[in-house]
């Protein structure tokens, strides 16, 4: 195994007292072709751009080859980034974009002087070796003829390029690349995708590449490494990633698939829609799992035939396969399969043990550190909710004052008191009216769970989290409160 | 009807009276005048006139002289103020952009005559000498009338560059100053260029502050226009037009020449002042 290049430890960035990037670690092996995945705001080119420079880290290093460079300006580092809207320099043509950093280089040379004296000193790269470097790398990118041209006179794909070169023709021990091709149309996009692959192989440098396109990273990259709310999600290879996301929001993330809730019955066996599974992989019995299941993975079968019945509901072609929507009692899956069913048609499904992959509950419940105000009420996600505080105390009441009475006939004041609380996660109901409910926030992820929706609210001022069982589609980034039943809170002694 | 109807052409009908009106038609006056004489037979001898005069030409020089030296201290101010403004994260920022261009509000005959009163303070007091500095108070008090217009046009510019440009020199190794010179200050010269022309022109005839700071001590080609037009001879006006003339001509192949570098420097830059 190659030796790592770039190791990041517990790298920590603030934005406005938000962690954009909350604590990260990974190291990147020299040669690898990295990719940072995740949706917009994950973090993902905030952690490219520390390792640029760019940006200063608020916790953590950044070490590469085994040195702090943490505090290194961006122009001391061998690395080389390619800007996602190229950041090419407009007043000048391509010959002297791509020349920028050559023309800045020094390089220690050695030689005799008269006396027989070695002399070292630093000097600028020749005319002739700047013109050769950057017609090397110019040809590289497939614009040899287009030295004395305007950089603005050229197309997305030809700047990309330009942007490209300009990078790789100082010889970086890393090249950064910040969605390079998120302005490009598709077609463009995958030719590029399969020449940057192609330079990777020819350069033999570490290229860390950022984007929010699964499909990108899994044709490009050697790693993986999966990103949400600033945390390190998953790291793997293209397919152990798509095959064995670690949790539901990789497996949401990477390409399509049917995220069902189960419970493992036995040794290899797992019971969702109903129906008890194999499975391959070993989860204590009784575990309340995520089952995701490909699309592609389904069989579909005659009635009768297949491990679960159910019902067509909806055909859609989608070119080289059909997408068809099988409900099984209030479940609905989604299946890829090159033979169309008709909808209504009455079909089974057959899954291969292989193919079912579980993994842990995301969220089981929401557990919140609270403060118990006045008599029965307790504060937490920002909100303020009935509750019942004589479960805190077994055999406890309240008298007429509203202090709680011990069995021991203890008379407390419990306000101000630390407690843990937890809520159920499908026992959070969620209401449209922003100020109706006891706690508000915006709705930041929706994940379908084949028979129920998975809500986030997120609060605005402290970023608390409840995670909502919902049988209703809600919209993302909608402002919404929540409501919670008295006897729904569980109360817990904070252990001092 | 379709004479009758309105197209987008139309709307251009009021700025080609006005251009007819206020630009073209007195240019043609002025080249005009300039070429006749006060029977309006053609004549050379305005011209000839203006430049076999000596003084005149040393008029010529020190409008002109006066004017470079306002425009490159100008900018040489301006620069930095615009920088530290652009690059400041400070929401008050605007507040300070505010306070720099805000005498620019208050009409420059008033503010040329503080500046004078400021001066004559400072003689009081013994600090500065008027009488012995005539052609420096003028250039202060031109540099201090013109500042905002220089302080604008490069903020505006050093504002909209793209930032990842900035960012992109540093990652090719670009140490502050190297990004400076090699990307920054390329990429502001077109707010320095119409800083220049903003200040420049004005400077080269605006006899007002030469007038009042420089005690008449100090005759700029503005001096020598008004005095033409002033006197009221047959042959005055005709003079004064030539003159004009002269110093349009100068202007705009100076203009043209500046154009020209800023083209060299800039290429496909921002559009032109």
């Amino acid at each position: 195994m190659a030796e790592k290049i770039i190791e990041l430890k517990n790298l920590v960035k603030t934005y406005d007292g938000t962690n954009v990037v909350d604590g990260i670690n990974l190291y990147i092996r020299k040669g690898e072709f990295v990719t940072l995945l995740g949706p917009s705001g994950c973090g993902k080119t905030t952690t490219l751009r520390m390792i640029a420079g760019f940006e200063t880290p608020d916790g953590g290093e950044v070490l590469l080859n085994g040195k702090n460079i943490t505090d290194l300006p961006p122009y001391l580092r061998p690395v080389n980034t390619v800007f996602q809207r190229y950041a090419l320099f407009p007043h000048l043509n391509v010959y002297d974009n791509v020349a920028y950093g050559l023309k800045l280089k020094t390089v220690t040379a050695t030689y005799e002087n008269k006396n027989g004296e070695t002399i070292t000193k630093k000097q600028r790269l020749s005319k002739k070796e700047i013109d050769e470097r950057v017609s090397k790398a110019l040809k590289m990118v497939d614009l040899e003829e287009f030295e004395k041209r305007d950089v603005t006179t050229l197309s997305g794909g030809q700047q990309q390029r330009i942007a490209i070169a300009r990078a790789i023709v100082n010889e970086p021990e890393i090249l950064l690349l910040d969605e390079p091709l998120g302005a490009l149309d598709l077609k463009m996009r995958k030719d590029m995708q399969i020449e940057l692959k192609e330079m990777h192989r020819k350069l033999g440098i570490t290229f860390i590449y950022v984007t929010h396109d699964q499909e990108e990273a899994l044709t490009m990259s050697d790693t993986i490494v999966v990103m949400n709310d600033g945390v390190i999600q998953q790291i793997g290879t293209p397919k152990d990633i798509y095959n064995e996301p670690k949790n539901a929001f990789v497996a949401d993330f990477i390409g399509e698939s049917n995220i069902l809730s189960g419970t493992i019955v036995g040794k290899n066996k797992v019971r969702f829609i109903n129906k008890d599974f194999d499975m391959v992989d070993d989860f204590p019995e009784g575990d309340k799992v995520d089952v995701v299941v490909r699309p592609e993975d389904i069989f579909i079968v005659s009635k009768g035939l297949g491990q679960a019945d159910g019902k067509i509901i909806d055909s859609v072609f989608k070119g080289v396969h059909y997408e068809m929507t099988f409900k099984i009692g209030k479940t609905e899956i989604l299946i890829q399969d090159t033979v169309e069913r008709t909808v209504g048609e009455e079909v089974s499904i057959i899954i291969k043990p292989e193919d079912i992959h579980v993994m842990e509950k995301a969220v089981a419940s929401n557990t919140y550190i609270g403060t118990i105000t006045k008599r029965n009420t307790v504060e937490f996600g920002e909100g303020e909710f009935e509750c019942d505080v004589t479960t805190l105390y077994p055999n406890s009441h309240l008298d007429e004052e509203g202090y709680l009475i011990t069995e021991q006939g203890e008379k407390l004041d419990l306000t101000g008191t630390d407690v843990l609380v937890e809520v159920a996660l499908d026992k959070i109901e969620i209401i449209d009216n922003e100020d109706d409910g006891d706690a508000s926030g915006e709705i930041i992820s929706i994940i379908y769970k084949g028979d129920h929706y998975q809500v986030i609210i997120r609060t605005p001022e402290e970023e608390e989290d409840f995670v909502v069982d919902t049988d209703y589609l809600w919209n993302e980034n909608d402002k919404v409160s929540v409501k919670i039943k008295p006897e729904d809170i569980k109360l817990k002694l904070k252990e001092k | 009807m379709n004479a009758l109807r309105f197209s987008r052409k139309h709307l251009g009908i009021p700025y080609i009276i006005f251009l007819s009106v206020f630009v073209i038609l007195p240019l043609v006056l002025i080249v005009l005048y300039a070429f006749t004489d006060s029977e309006w037979h053609f004549t050379l001898n305005n011209f000839a006139d203006f430049f076999l005069r000596s003084g005149n030409l040393k008029v010529l020089a020190i409008s002109f002289g006066l004017a470079l030296l306002t425009t490159v201290i100008c900018i040489l101010i301006a620069y930095p103020v615009a920088y530290v403004l652009a690059q400041s994260k400070l929401k008050a920022s605007g507040i300070y952009l505010l306070l720099f261009i805000l005498p620019m509000w208050i009409n420059f005959v008033l503010r040329t005559a503080a500046v004078k009163e400021l001066l004559y303070m400072l003689d009081g007091l013994g600090i500065y000498d008027v009488s012995e500095n005539y052609f420096l108070s003028t250039i202060i008090g031109m540099v201090y009338d013109y500042l905002p217009f220089s302080i604008l046009p490069i903020y505006t510019v050093l504002i909209k560059i793209d930032k990842s440009a900035i960012e992109a020199s540093m990652d090719l190794g670009a140490n502050p100053v190297q990004t400076f010179f090699r990307t920054t200050l390329p990429l502001s010269m077109p707010g320095i260029m119409s800083a220049v022309t903003m200040v420049f022109l004005p400077t080269t005839t605006t006899y007002v502050i030469a007038d009042t700071l420089g005690n008449s001590k100090v005759t700029i080609i503005g001096n020598l226009i008004k005095t033409q037009f002033d006197a009221g001879t047959a042959e005055s006006w005709h003079v004064g037009s030539a003159i004009s003339l002269v110093l349009l001509v100068i202007i705009f192949a100076s203009m043209l020449f500046s154009g020209k570098l800023n083209e060299n420097d800039q290429k496909g830059g921002a559009s032109k002042w």
